[in-house]
């Protein structure tokens, strides 16, 4: 299904060679660079006319940072625990072995045992960080 | 096809040392957790233990040259050559660490899975055949070695360097990572032999593809930082003071090695024909480096700093025996690389032993009359800072010697002279140590205390290795020219 | 034949000792440090000796007998044996070294008794025997370079070894780093040879250069710059100028070391490579012009500074110089054999000086200030009569040692292939003034009233093993010379006659006829010695003393009133014409400079972080809250990587447009 993708006279090389490719290939893309700087250059003229054109008065209330019309209290960039960012690169780690399982699922019948190795070894790494993770207390909340 | 999964698994033993490296991080790391405090020294050891087996099976690997991987990972002199130096660098450190973690009440199984794992990715670095691979080799050591700057964890430099190493070696990453995209876009492959095929097999009537050239630069960017060559060096005095001593050791040395292997093996096998084009990139790099590093040393009143800038200085030297871009350079590239990570590592595990606890001990005049007070570790210091200054019966003198000769020999005559010059000025700086251990007053308020016999092992195999190298260096010479011939640069002329 | 075949003994021997006392000689007594020291030095002398009988005996087709022991660095093309060689200019150096050497060695168990540090002393006088033995037997340029630096390192340590004192500290500092200057140019010279001849053998490199025809080596060019860069090495080693200032600091070190080292032995090191190297020198002109210029100068200059020293060893000091001028002037001017002969009666003479000298500041309990003696003929006779030999020698009074080889030098730089009357005078000038100043040294120590406080200073005579080797050496100082002495009654030079073989073997083709000076057919014996007796340097010599009487002796108030009327020259002289204010000021102060304001604050500080800042004032309009999660220096760090990326990529685009 994704045999297309493989150069088949280069085993073993999983890319189309250069040497085949149109040398004006990237030609295609001329049009999105264009769009690109249309759309930067548009964004950028609206606003710097407002600036230039608008009128500006700074005032105490004007100049703070907006919240509902309340007058803020506190600061907004509040210390989180450290925790969080621990659950979060935990999660992505972990998350990331789960998207991976889903090329795996999608050749096992081609890679056959050797595939169930491999993914078995790579679970099992990942568990072992879970191990030291979990010892370590890397979960605990209190 | 997909190749047959049997005969991948059959590699194994190509990449045999990583594997080794990786299994005893995995089990020190899991072990960890689960001793006692009193027990973790004893992880130490074993992690010492895995990086001898590693040593041991690069011996293994040595009986397989090839490539393996779908070519991905390349056996040859070259890489076994790197292997030993980047394992023997790592060892050095371990042993050196043990005490000094002892001391600072850091003994965390964590510390010894880190160097494996850092050391396993240099390994990768010296034998990928591919540039994503060598990627996952670069960041295998960098992240690796991000944490263990910081991993005195309560001292404020320490932090520091961690952040600033983080921050910028991800920055000088992305660089590297963009050249890798630029040079594919050019030529339709990452693998290193790959590259070259393409670049020499493009008719003469063309010049090479601008893409390729933009990437090498890119390249030169990530790798010269991690090799430390201006104008990417200056994180490294501060990192390489912040970072535990040990640590220091370690960042100074082995990584230099592995990343320095990568840079021959893209600057001289893929871009080979664009000799003429980086050798200035080079030179200007050597130049600056050099000035650099000497200068910066010369105002320095923390040994530890001062070392830091030395090895910046002696990335400027290597850079002149890579200019040569001949083999007899690449052979004194290597060899200057040996005799530099044992000068290296036994100066700063003699630095490690001197801070005392807290690392409070680092200024030059707290060096006073060493001599007198511990003269076998003031002899072994004075014996490194002599290699690194170049004196003769050094392996320092021997591998300067050669690098100038190569590059001498290649008619590179002025970039000689500046070199020449700039080592003259390294001869202030580290005198100035030997002047304050042998000819100044003591200082009263430091009693002695015993080198541990793990540090003193560690020490002695670092002071034999230098007198060695500078005394018998034919047997590694000659390996380290094996080595080169194995980059089959001749092929290309 | 034993020890030729062992030479390597002769260089273990004092190593041995070295190590020796190095590693025990803290717990032991100094009689057992000293029977180590003496024992092994002694012992290198007599194998030394024993093994020029066995030389003498060698057919002159094996001459020089060169034995390589096993093969030391093999890179490629690049092979060093470690080879030691025996020639005529060998047996030289090995007979001078390692008796002078032992002599000192005995002189020092007197002289350092009541240092401490007396083990650490002699394990270093010893290790320095040992690399200027392997610097004299070495067969090739790599083994010559790691004596060369040995011994450079022994004396930088032995400088330094009151290392409580500043000044001590400082004089090696400065030793280390100014002869490392001149290393470096001895090290690109000897890539050089390497690169030329494809050896480091002399042998090989002797054989290819002289089987290249002359002119195309010339027109190559190479050989003077090979020559030049040897010489830098020798310039720095040998006190030459402009990079002679170590040596007077020098004299810091304890007196023997200066008698040793800076004096008789580690400095003409210089002398002997260049004259070793003659092969290459003999066929470039320029080359030799230069060493003899600066030899020339060097002598002058530098004994115009003597004039006016007060400190006994300083004039030494100067005197030195001065005298290694003149034997770099032989060598200039082509007479090798009479620079190495000046050599050997200098490390007689001057070492002799050295140790009276060393003997009277021991008997003043220290004092080194000519200004604060006088008179101690009577009270120390012994040092007195010694020292006034080695002054005789030293100004080329006829019967002592000196004045054959000075005579020689002046000789040939009169009348000999590269005659220049322009350093003759400046070389006849020089030895008026070198007798001015030494009898000024001799008449201020041990003539007229005491200026010293006689009821402080107990002025003693040194003990016996100190005495000793003065006399040795005076006597040395006496008849070293008169190898030499048959020519002036029409005899042969035996000393020129021995160094022949080596200086002729490898001499231009062509230039054998005119390098013997012919004889003048009309000359008879008599003639001969009288011509020679009342020759130049004869008559500037004792005009020198008569000087000098006039001076010291006659009229001690003029120098004063001559000092007050050329107030300036006085003070130039004094002050050695400001050449380590210059230095300082040109060359150390620049460095510092460049290191701290360009480096430092103007790079990091003024281009970099103002760059950044200049980035960051742009970045805050726009509200750079991203600049805040960045640390410190941090960004200019990676402005650092930045400006770096754009300029090599830059660089390299620009490189693939413009290199096709």
């Amino acid at each position: 299904m994704f045999s297309e993708f493989i150069d088949r006279r280069a085993p073993g090389r999983y890319y189309i060679s250069a040497l085949n490719m149109d040398s004006s290939y990237l030609d295609i893309y001329a049009p999105l660079l264009l769009m690109f700087i249309l759309a930067a250059g548009l964004a950028g003229v609206l606003v710097a006319a407002s600036t230039l054109v608008g009128r500006h008065k700074h005032t105490r209330e004007k100049d703070q940072p907006y919240e509902c019309g309340i007058t803020p209290t506190g600061d907004a960039r509040a210390p989180f625990s450290v925790h969080f960012y621990l659950v979060a690169l935990i999660f992505i780690l972990f998350d990331i072995e789960a998207i991976f399982l889903y090329p795996w699922a999608l050749v096992y019948h081609e890679l056959k045992v050797f595939g169930f190795v491999e993914m078995m070894l790579y679970i099992m790494i990942l568990l072992v960080g879970y191990i030291f993770l979990w010892k370590k207390g890397a979960l605990d909340w209190s | 096809m997909i190749p047959l999964p049997a005969e991948q698994l059959l590699n194994l033993h190509r990449v045999a040392p990583e594997v080794v490296l990786c299994v005893f991080g995995i089990v020190i790391m899991v072990v960890d957790p689960f001793v006692q405090a009193a027990g973790r020294r004893a992880l130490g050891w074993l992690a010492f233990i895995g990086a001898l087996t590693a040593l041991a099976s690069v011996h293994l690997a040595a009986h397989f040259p090839g490539r393996a991987y779908s070519d991905l990972v390349n056996v040859d002199r070259f890489s076994i050559f790197v292997h030993v130096v980047v394992i023997g660098a790592a060892s050095l450190a371990i042993l050196g660490s043990l005490d000094y973690l002892e001391g600072e009440g850091l003994q965390r199984g964590e510390y010894y899975a880190l160097v494996l794992f850092a050391t396993a990715g240099m390994g990768i670095l010296a034998g990928a055949n591919e540039l994503v691979t060598a990627f996952i080799g670069l960041e295998m050591s960098s992240i690796s070695s991000y944490v263990l700057a910081g991993f005195r964890r309560r001292a404020l430099p320490s932090n520091e360097a961690s952040v600033k190493y983080f921050l910028l070696g991800s920055f000088a990453t992305a660089f590297f990572l963009y050249g890798i995209a630029m040079v594919y876009g050019a030529t339709g492959t990452t693998l290193i032999s790959g590259i070259q095929t393409f670049l020499v097999s493009l008719p003469p009537s063309q010049h090479l593809p601008a893409l390729a050239i933009l990437g090498l630069g890119l390249i030169f960017v990530g790798l010269g930082f991690k090799v430390v060559v201006a104008p990417f060096q200056a994180y490294a005095p501060d990192v390489y003071e912040g970072a535990p001593t040990p640590v220091t050791a370690l960042l100074a040395s082995a990584p230099k090695v592995a990343t320095f292997a990568l840079m021959l093996r893209v600057f001289y096998v893929s871009f080979g024909s664009a000799q003429h084009l980086w050798f200035w990139v080079i030179w200007i790099s050597a130049v600056l480096t050099m000035f650099i590093g000497n200068l910066g040393a010369l105002m320095q009143t923390n040994v530890k700093r001062m070392l830091g800038y030395s090895s910046i200085a002696h990335a400027g030297y290597i850079l002149v025996a890579f200019a040569a871009s001949t083999d007899l350079g690449i052979a004194a590239a290597l060899f200057y690389l040996s005799a530099y990570v044992l000068m290296k590592v036994g100066a700063f595990l003699v630095v490690t032993h001197l801070g005392q606890q807290g690392e409070r001990r680092l200024a030059v005049a707290d060096y006073a009359g060493l001599g007198m007070k511990q003269p076998v570790l003031a002899a072994c210091f004075s014996l490194f800072l002599f290699s690194l200054l170049g004196l003769p019966v050094t392996g320092g003198f021997l591998g300067k010697f050669f690098a100038f000769q190569s590059a001498l020999d290649a008619k590179i005559v002025w970039l000689v002279v500046i070199a020449g010059i700039n080592s003259v000025i390294g001869a202030y700086y580290y005198l100035r140590v030997i002047i304050a251990m042998y000819f100044w007053e003591p200082s009263q308020d430091y009693t002695p205390t015993p080198v541990a016999p793990a540090l003193s092992a560690a020490l002695l195999v670092a002071a034999a290795g230098t007198l060695y190298l500078g005394l018998l260096p034919t047997r590694v010479l000659v390996l380290a020219k094996a080595a080169a011939d194995s980059l089959s640069l001749l092929s290309l002329r | 034949m034993l020890l030729l075949e062992h030479l390597w003994i002769i260089l273990a021997l004092p190593l041995a000792g070295a190590a020796i006392n190095g590693l025990c000689g803290k717990r032991w007594p100094k009689s057992a440090v000293n029977s180590v020291a003496i024992g092994s030095v002694s012992l290198a002398f007599l194998a030394a000796a024993e093994t020029v009988r066995e030389f003498s005996h060698l057919a002159a087709a094996q001459i020089p007998y060169v034995k390589s022991y096993f093969t030391w660095i093999v890179a490629g093309p690049f092979k060093v044996d470690f080879a030691l060689q025996v020639d005529q200019l060998t047996v030289v150096m090995l007979l001078t070294v390692s008796f002078v050497g032992m002599l000192i060695h005995i002189y020092s168990t007197g002289y350092m008794a009541h240092e401490g540090g007396y083990y650490r002393f002699f394990s270093y006088l010893n290790l320095f025997k040992f690399f200027m033995l392997t610097l004299v037997l070495a067969a090739n340029l790599i083994v010559m370079f790691v004596g060369w630096e040995g011994v450079g390192l022994c004396s930088y340590l032995l400088i330094g070894f009151w290392f409580l004192k500043k000044s001590a500290a400082d004089a090696g500092k400065k030793a280390f780093i100014t002869t490392r200057i001149g290393d470096f140019g001895f090290t690109v010279g000897v890539l050089l040879v390497f690169w030329t001849f494809g050896s480091v053998n002399f042998g090989d490199i002797f054989k290819s250069v002289s089987g290249m025809p002359a002119e195309s080596m010339a027109q190559m060019g190479i050989l003077t710059v090979i020559c030049l860069l040897l010489f830098t090495g020798a310039v720095g080693k040998s006190a030459q100028l402009p990079l002679y200032v170590w040596l007077p600091d020098a004299m810091e070190g304890p007196t023997p070391v200066s008698a040793l080292i800076h004096a008789a032995t580690m400095v003409t090191a210089g002398v002997y490579m260049v004259a070793r190297m003659h092969p290459l020198f003999s066929r470039a002109p320029i080359a030799m012009l230069v060493v003899a210029i600066v030899g020339a100068l060097t002598a002058f200059y530098s004994a115009t500074i003597g004039l006016v020293q007060t400190d006994i060893k300083k004039v030494l000091a100067y005197s030195t110089v001065s005298q290694l001028g003149y034997m770099f002037l032989a060598c200039g001017v082509g007479a090798y054999g009479a620079g190495i002969f000046h050599l050997m009666t200098h490390a007689f003479f001057k070492g002799l000086l050295f140790l009276a000298a060393g003997s009277v500041i021991h008997a003043m309990g220290g004092e080194q200030d000519m200004r604060q003696m006088g008179g101690l003929r009577k009270k120390i006779p012994f040092t007195y009569w010694t020292m006034f030999i080695a002054t005789l020698a030293i100004a080329g009074i006829p019967g002592f040692a000196g004045f054959f080889s000075k005579d020689q030098i002046l000789e040939a730089v009169q009348s000999g292939p590269h005659a220049n009357p322009l350093l003759w005078l400046l070389g006849v000038v020089g030895a008026a003034l070198t007798s001015f100043y030494m009898f000024r040294l001799v008449f201020l120590t041990f003539f007229g009233a005491p200026r010293y406080d006689e009821h402080k200073v107990h002025v003693h005579e040194s003990p016996v093993n100190m005495t000793v080797p003065l006399m040795i050496l005076a006597f040395l100082s006496i008849f070293g010379g008169w190898f030499a002495a048959p020519k002036l009654v029409g005899g042969v030079d035996h000393f020129t006659k021995f160094l022949d073989p080596v200086f002729s073997s490898y001499a231009l083709p062509g230039a054998e006829v005119a390098a013997e000076v012919p004889a003048e057919a009309a000359a008879t014996p008599a003639t001969e010695l009288l011509h020679a007796l009342t020759g130049v340097p004869v008559i500037v010599g004792i005009l020198g003393l008569l000087l000098a009487w006039w001076f010291y002796i006659k009229n001690p108030e003029t120098p004063k009133r001559l000092a007050q009327k050329a107030r300036g020259l006085h003070a130039l002289l004094l002050n050695k014409y400001y050449v380590d204010e210059i230095y300082a000021a040109l060359i150390v102060r620049p460095l510092l400079w460049l290191s701290t304001n360009v480096f430092w604050h103007a790079v990091d500080e003024g281009v970099i972080d103002a760059a950044v800042n200049g980035t960051a004032s742009v970045a805050r309009a726009s509200g750079g809250q991203v600049r805040k999660l960045q640390s410190g220096n941090a960004r200019s760090y990676a402005a650092w990587i930045i400006i770096g990326a754009v300029g090599f990529t830059v660089l390299l685009l620009g490189l693939l447009g413009v290199v096709r």
